[in-house]
């Protein structure tokens, strides 16, 4: 059980809520996730770890409402509990001196993105943050990442905010100014990260990816989360979730996401229908 | 003039295939004491040789046909604290029932169903009592993993008058009892009153705690202050085949499969975790992980439901009451059968397996006659889920965060001394899968019982 001691609704459909786990926030490095299941009966989701304070024991989780089990999440009031948290897991973030560090975040990739950029950052790096989302309105943390790195540039779709465009046409601009980088990450929806880490990785910047497959137990025991990584499998809980962009099965990782969509669908519409039946 | 062996009532095959339920039904009270005074009572008893856990076999059969069922069941408890999951799952006839002298000419004693009969009787007569423990000795045991060699390695610990933790990854205790055999072999409510009788000794159980993440085998002795570490964390990463195709929407490991269902309850009407219910489901593997996921696709609603397997029936290391009722549910084996490539259709979604003929070669390092390819005989098995049941490996976690513990270079496993459980770091112990890779349930815990027994030792001189 980890206590909900905040809750904020920093978009239309994404949420921060500070939780109590003592022991995770001691533990967690960037890079790091948990695994929840907000009910008794909910699923087990992996969400990465966006904060933490190891001296007031909590962590802050940053979600998009998604299915049944995040719209459970959500409607979990401040004060109440979540049933089960475990964590922290993966592997967490090489950090080191790298030079020039850019970090590219797109929707709710952001907030896993969030820790890295501070940790790159407090390493002495030189940090260019690029975040992008579909509106003004979904841009996240702007405030929070602004103070964590050099240099914040944003993209919007529609140009109501930063650069009208996405977070790749930003990146297009800096090369054709000459900027280099030496090392890369990049966290977002999964087309966003092919698209742009094949311009980062073609730039011949070392490339970082950070993978959220379907997990379930997230310890290693299902291989759910299997991805191609040099033409390899590989398993996101234990072995990443971040890998060498320039070697990951894109195409194979898309598809598999998109294993239980109709299933999402169907139990999203119950979820409502549950909800109005019992309102 | 010998009785002939009394079986156990089941279910009727056509209608379990279409449910959760469990097969078998046990035996009433008259079948378990005539089928215990087929007893013959042996003065050297081989059928307790035969046991990794050494159960007092004649004593509690003896009481059985006396019709005193709970001190039987009292009996077992003495030396094998799970009795009501060993007589479901224990392949008694490999062990002990393969040493009764009645099987020498005839059918040996149904050891297994007398076992679960009586652990069955105490249990449901609500007489279940608690054994002598020791007082408080003072020392703190870490208990990694909530399977069947943690779950035997806690109960013999806090016996001995341990304060004992066990902490377990997942958010239910159990480990491959609940997440990986299904209801229909072990009822989940009988895994919950078995850890329960544990909770009552005196044993905590911490769930979702990750040892290796959450804190490493180190931090339990520096900072929380464990006087002894036993590992009983389990075999771990699925084996995949490395075949094209395997990473299709549809193919699934066994121990994904299996989770999704057993743990994450998919089976119910909408559920939380979905699973893909193949209309044609294929399994891959020989063992009784690949019986129970086949199993679990019939009962799932599966109307074709299909083991491929590389050698045949004779090599296949699942328990043959198993094969036995994955044929009466009407499982099909495709036999001396190996998938060279997975197929699937543009969006991903499987829809076949392409197999090779294979004929038995020269016995290999296992013994078993080594399966080669038969030549240009492929063919294609039409199906939307695959299920792959060939094996794990062991879990890295432990292994890659603990300095000091001695990990084997071929299997990845921790290196134990079998008889005792040390390992090469001082007041760690192992012992189950992690240590022998995927083995049997009662294995686990004669690994567990066995490390106990160190861990008195080392810590108390005992």
């Amino acid at each position: 059980m980890a206590k909900i001691l905040e809750k904020e609704r920093l978009s239309e459909a994404v949420w921060r809520f500070r939780l109590h786990a003592p022991r995770i926030a001691r533990k967690r490095k960037a890079g790091q996730f948990v695994i929840l299941r907000p009910l008794e009966d909910s699923e087990r989701i992996p969400l990465t770890v966006a904060g933490a304070d190891p001296e007031a024991g909590w962590i802050d989780i940053i979600f998009q409402v998604m299915g049944k089990t995040t719209m459970q999440l959500r409607d979990l009031p401040e004060g109440a509990s979540v049933r089960d948290l475990a964590g922290p897991l993966g592997k967490p973030t090489h950090i080191e001196r790298f030079g020039r560090a850019l970090c590219v975040g797109g929707g709710v990739g952001v907030a896993p993105l969030y820790p890295i950029i501070s940790a790159l950052f407090a390493a002495g790096n030189h940090v260019t943050t690029i975040i992008g989302a579909r509106t003004e309105e979904l841009i996240i943390l702007e405030d929070d990442i602004k103070a964590s790195c050099n240099r914040l540039l944003i993209a919007t779709d529609d140009g109501s905010h930063g650069t009208k465009g996405f977070v790749s046409d930003v990146f297009k601009g800096l090369t054709e100014a000459g900027e280099k980088f030496d090392v890369a990450f990049v966290i977002g929806p999964v087309i966003m990260m092919k698209v742009t880490t094949a311009l980062t990785v073609a730039a011949g910047i070392k490339t970082y990816a950070s993978l959220n497959p379907i997990m379930i137990d997230g310890t290693g025991m299902c291989g759910g989360c299997r991805v191609t990584v040099n033409g390899q499998t590989k398993f996101a809980c234990v072995d990443g979730p971040e890998f060498d962009a320039s070697q990951i099965a894109w195409d194979e990782t898309v598809t598999r996401l998109n294993a239980y969509k109709s299933f999402e669908a169907r139990v999203r519409e119950n979820y409502h229908e549950c909800k109005i039946a019992n309102a | 003039m010998t009785v002939a062996r009394i079986a156990m009532k089941e279910q009727d095959p056509v209608v379990r295939a279409r449910n959760f339920n469990e097969v078998p039904y046990g035996y009433t009270c008259d079948e378990a004491k005539s089928e215990a005074a087929r007893c013959l009572k042996c003065k050297k008893p081989l059928c307790v040789d035969g046991c990794p856990v050494n159960v007092k076999i004649p004593e509690f059969i003896g009481l059985i046909a006396a019709g005193d069922f709970v001190a039987a069941a009292r009996k077992i408890k003495e030396t094998n604290a799970l009795p009501a999951i060993c007589g479901r799952v224990c392949p008694q006839e490999t062990q002990c029932e393969a040493r009764c002298v009645l099987g020498k000419k005839g059918e040996p004693v149904a050891i297994g169903n007398l076992e679960r009969f009586a652990a069955d009787t105490e249990r449901e007569s609500g007489s279940v009592a608690l054994p002598q423990k020791n007082p408080p000795n003072g020392k703190r045991a870490a208990v990694v993993g909530s399977g069947p060699a943690g779950l035997t390695c806690a109960g013999e610990l806090v016996k001995a008058g341990f304060d004992v933790t066990v902490f377990e990854a997942l958010h239910e205790a159990g480990g491959v009892l609940v997440y990986g055999i299904p209801e229909f072999r072990l009822p989940k409510a009988i895994v919950k009153k078995e850890i329960e009788y544990l909770e009552s000794l005196g044993v905590k159980i911490v769930k979702n705690f990750v040892v290796g993440r959450t804190a490493t085998v180190d931090d339990l002795f520096n900072e929380e202050k464990f006087d002894a570490v036993f590992v009983g964390s389990g075999a771990g990463l699925p084996s995949f085949m490395g075949i094209k195709g395997e990473n299709s929407i549809g193919v699934y490991s066994a121990n994904e499969y299996l989770t999704r269902s057993n743990l994450m309850k998919a089976y119910v009407d909408n559920p939380s975790t979905p699973i893909i219910k193949g209309k044609r489901v294929i399994t891959v593997g020989g063992g009784n992980v690949a019986m129970d996921s086949a199993r679990t696709a019939l009962r799932l609603g599966a109307e074709k439901s299909v083991i491929v397997y590389r050698r045949s029936e004779a090599e296949m290391p699942a328990r043959a009451a198993e094969i036995h009722h994955a044929k009466e549910e009407g499982i099909e084996f495709n036999l001396l059968c190996n998938p060279v490539e997975i197929l699937a259709a543009e969006n991903g979604a499987v829809t076949g397996v392409k197999c090779a003929r294979m004929e038995l070669g020269e016995p290999d390092a296992s013994g078993r006659r080594r399966p080669v390819v038969v030549n240009n005989s492929e063919f294609v098995i039409d199906c939307d889920v695959v299920i792959i049941a060939i094996g794990n490996s062991p879990n890295p976690l432990i292994p890659d965060t603990t300095p000091g513990l001695s990990i084997s270079e071929r299997h990845g496993t921790i290196v134990a001394n079998e008889a005792d459980g040390r390992t090469s770091k001082r007041f760690v112990y192992a012992g189950g899968d992690i240590v022998t890779g995927a083995a049997t349930v009662i294995l686990a815990m004669g690994a567990g019982k066995a490390a106990a027994k160190s861990i008195v030792n080392d810590l108390t001189g005992n």
